[in-house]
């Protein structure tokens, strides 16, 4: 029940995107002349703010992408954008790459169905970052190029491994670019009726293409970087506002949410979706993977190589952390304003006499409608702007991750085994990154009217289920061999999808089967210690003479993974 | 190829050991104090969730379990920049003894 609220507001946020695609459609063709009949009162007009601001948003990110692109010449610079990021910029772009639409909309929509329950996530999508810096990031870097599945494969068989790791990137990046395409699309179309679901989607994909084949990483990680900025200043506007109108008082804004939402007291009372059963198994679950499948997104990997050092990585790590608790924090104050200025509202609800939560244009909207009842049609100009930018930001680093997947391990370590050149190697990811925009835009209008509500335990699930364990076992662990590498990785990536499929969102929900085979929607408290099993067993029953010379192979890569000896560096310009 | 002579006066160098010695140390109790932090409020979740419900005072509505989730988010970042201000003045000096050690 809440995993399909949330999914639903993860797409809502992807949404958002497509309404500012929308309004740059609107701005730049005007083609559609005002029609006859003026649009329906129930529909928000044409947001004249929004369409400016979303213009500036795409003027500045195009020029960047043309200044990166000048300066992307090899493939360090196009995957890693030369290894030249500080600390600083890194922890940034970390915090743009990661603070999705999801995070922004979805949290303060789950908030508002749900109050308190809304924290759970909050706090889950927080606490991989320690255990993030604690244990990867300055590793990764250290023996890292540009994926995760350097690190995974350092001294294990390139080809099985690597084939391993990008399927699981893969499949994470896919699925995750299409619950942004269709939250994207079907938030525009809510805000600018005048702009279709398909056209939105079409818009955004030309644009990431845009960004990530000219300027690479360079002009990504800029993107994600402006994006952050725009989220944070957006985010504390709104948070203020509703503090202001509180009277700066937390006692009073939760007391005024209780008296305004319909269930009163229980959403203070609530630790699990108003209206359902209260699951240990199900809560614990959800907790592993919020914290783990943070710490194995490839896309967010991925962003560890483009810094200058193992040192820079670290700086970037509590950077980016600092941005993230702070936001999640904001987040909880705009969900319980938007319970106060947001709910019972005519102006936002969509009919009042059935229900005073539900919104018009659907459960990802409490965020969109505060920002207006903050700030009016201005200040929902800059939060559509934002939300836009958001996902334009996410899905660059997606599609760059996913093709950087393809090219760097698939083609250039795989078909080619390191045989390739540079040059042929980045020409391959281009290929890749407009190959991947395109499905994702084709995706997503094919999903339209799908309930994608899975996508977060999907996404998630697989990367805390398999990239996580297998990058720290293969980093900490003497042990790990190929065969239990292979294994563990794909029982983490199969058993996430199998239980994913006969679970109660996609069995019953999605295909209409009856009541699911597997109670939970999170599977990862079953999987993740079947991945651990299976690789330990699959690891030391291994007696091969390729297993003992990976197992030897562990001391020199400890050598360079702690203390960067031998690792990539900086380019030099 | 190059850095195998590097490698072996690494390995063979005591500080080396002693880095990775204290800096695992560090970094593995710094995951367990999150780990305990962040799992005690999810188990509290899962199994009381009347303490997390429960007011934090007799007049408030605010439970005390947005107290619990808001230290976590602080106390995930404090951790975090201890661990950053740790390597920073103890780590860093030792690698960049090992590798100037490495390369004489």
């Amino acid at each position: 029940m809440k995993t399909t609220n949330l999914a639903m507001r993860v797409l809502a946020g992807g949404s958002a995107l497509l309404m500012a695609g929308a309004a740059f459609a609107q701005a730049v063709a005007p083609v559609v002349p005002p029609a006859a009949p003026a649009p329906a009162p129930a529909e928000p007009p044409l947001n004249v703010h929004a369409i400016v601001m979303f213009v500036i948003f795409v003027a500045i990110t195009l020029g960047i992408t043309y200044w990166a692109a000048k300066r992307t010449k090899t493939a360090t610079d196009f995957y890693a954008a030369g290894r030249g990021i500080t600390g600083l910029q890194n922890g940034m772009a970390i915090a743009g790459d990661y603070m999705s639409a999801a995070s922004f909309l979805g949290i303060a929509a789950l908030v508002y169905m749900n109050g308190f329950y809304g924290l759970i996530y909050s706090v889950g999508w927080l606490v991989g970052w320690p255990i993030i810096l604690f244990l990867i990031a300055e590793r990764l870097r250290n023996l890292g190029k540009y994926t995760y599945a350097d690190v995974a494969s350092f001294r294990l068989q390139q080809g099985p491994v690597r084939t391993m790791a990008a399927i699981g990137s893969l499949i994470v990046v896919i699925w995750y670019l299409i619950g942004q395409a269709v939250g994207a699309g079907q938030l525009l179309h809510t805000l600018v009726p005048q702009i279709s679901y398909q056209v939105s989607i079409v818009m955004v994909g030309a644009l990431i293409i845009t960004y990530v084949t000219f300027g690479g990483m360079k002009a990504t990680t800029w993107v994600q970087i402006i994006k952050a900025g725009l989220l944070l200043g957006g985010a504390t506007l709104m948070a203020l506002g509703v503090m202001a109108h509180e009277n700066f008082s937390f006692e009073k804004l939760f007391s005024d949410a209780v008296a305004a939402h319909p269930k009163h007291l229980q959403i203070m009372q609530s630790v699990v979706p108003i209206g359902a059963k209260a699951n240990p198994i199900e809560s614990i679950s959800l907790g592993l993977t919020l914290m783990f499948g943070t710490a194995g997104l490839p896309h967010i990997l991925m962003r560890f190589f483009t810094v200058t050092d193992a040192k820079a990585a670290r700086k970037s790590v509590l950077y980016g952390t600092c941005f993230i608790g702070y936001f999640y924090m904001l987040t909880f104050i705009i969900g319980f304003g938007a319970i106060v200025l947001v709910a019972n509202n005519p102006e936002y609800v969509a009919d009042l006499s059935k229900s005073v939560l539900a919104l018009k244009g659907g459960g990802s909207m409490p965020a969109v409608y505060l920002s207006h009842a903050l700030g009016g049609d201005f200040f929902l100009g800059f939060i559509a702007a934002v939300a836009f930018a958001t996902i334009l930001a996410v899905v660059s680093g997606l599609t760059l991750a996913g093709a950087s997947a393809l090219s760097h391990d698939i083609y250039a370590n795989v078909i080619k085994k390191g045989k390739s050149t540079e040059a042929e190697e980045v020409w391959v990811s281009k290929l890749c990154v407009i190959g991947l925009g395109i499905i994702a835009v084709l995706l997503g209008i094919a999903f339209e009217k799908q309930n994608v509500a899975y996508i977060v335990a999907l996404t998630f699930s697989i990367a805390a289920c398999s990239n996580f364990p297998i990058l720290v076992l293969s980093v900490f662990w003497k042990g790990l061999t190929t065969r239990g590498a292979v294994l563990g990785g794909y029982t983490g990536i199969f058993g996430s999808i199998g239980l994913l499929i006969i679970g109660p969102t996609v069995w019953t929900k999605v295909m209409g089967m009856g009541p699911a085979i597997f109670p939970y929607d999170f599977p990862t408290f079953f999987v993740l210690p079947a991945v651990l099993v299976v690789a330990y067993i699959a690891s030391v029953t291994d007696k091969s003479a390729s297993a003992d010379k990976e197992r030897a192979a562990f001391e020199a890569q400890k050598i360079r993974s702690e203390t960067g000896l031998g690792a990539e560096v900086a380019s030099a310009h | 190829m190059a850095n195998l002579v590097q490698a072996g006066l690494i390995q063979n160098n005591p500080r080396f050991h002693e880095l990775i010695r204290k800096r695992d140390t560090l970094a593995w109790t710094l995951s367990a104090c999150v780990l305990v932090l962040y799992f005690g409020f999810v188990l509290m979740v899962a199994f009381t969730p009347e303490i997390l419900t429960a007011p934090i005072a007799a007049d408030s509505v605010i439970p005390f379990g947005i107290l619990v989730g808001i230290g976590v988010i602080v106390a995930s970042i404090i951790l975090t920049g201890i661990y950053v201000y740790q390597a920073n003045s103890n780590f860093d000096p030792i690698i960049e003894e090992i590798m100037r050690d490495a390369h004489k």
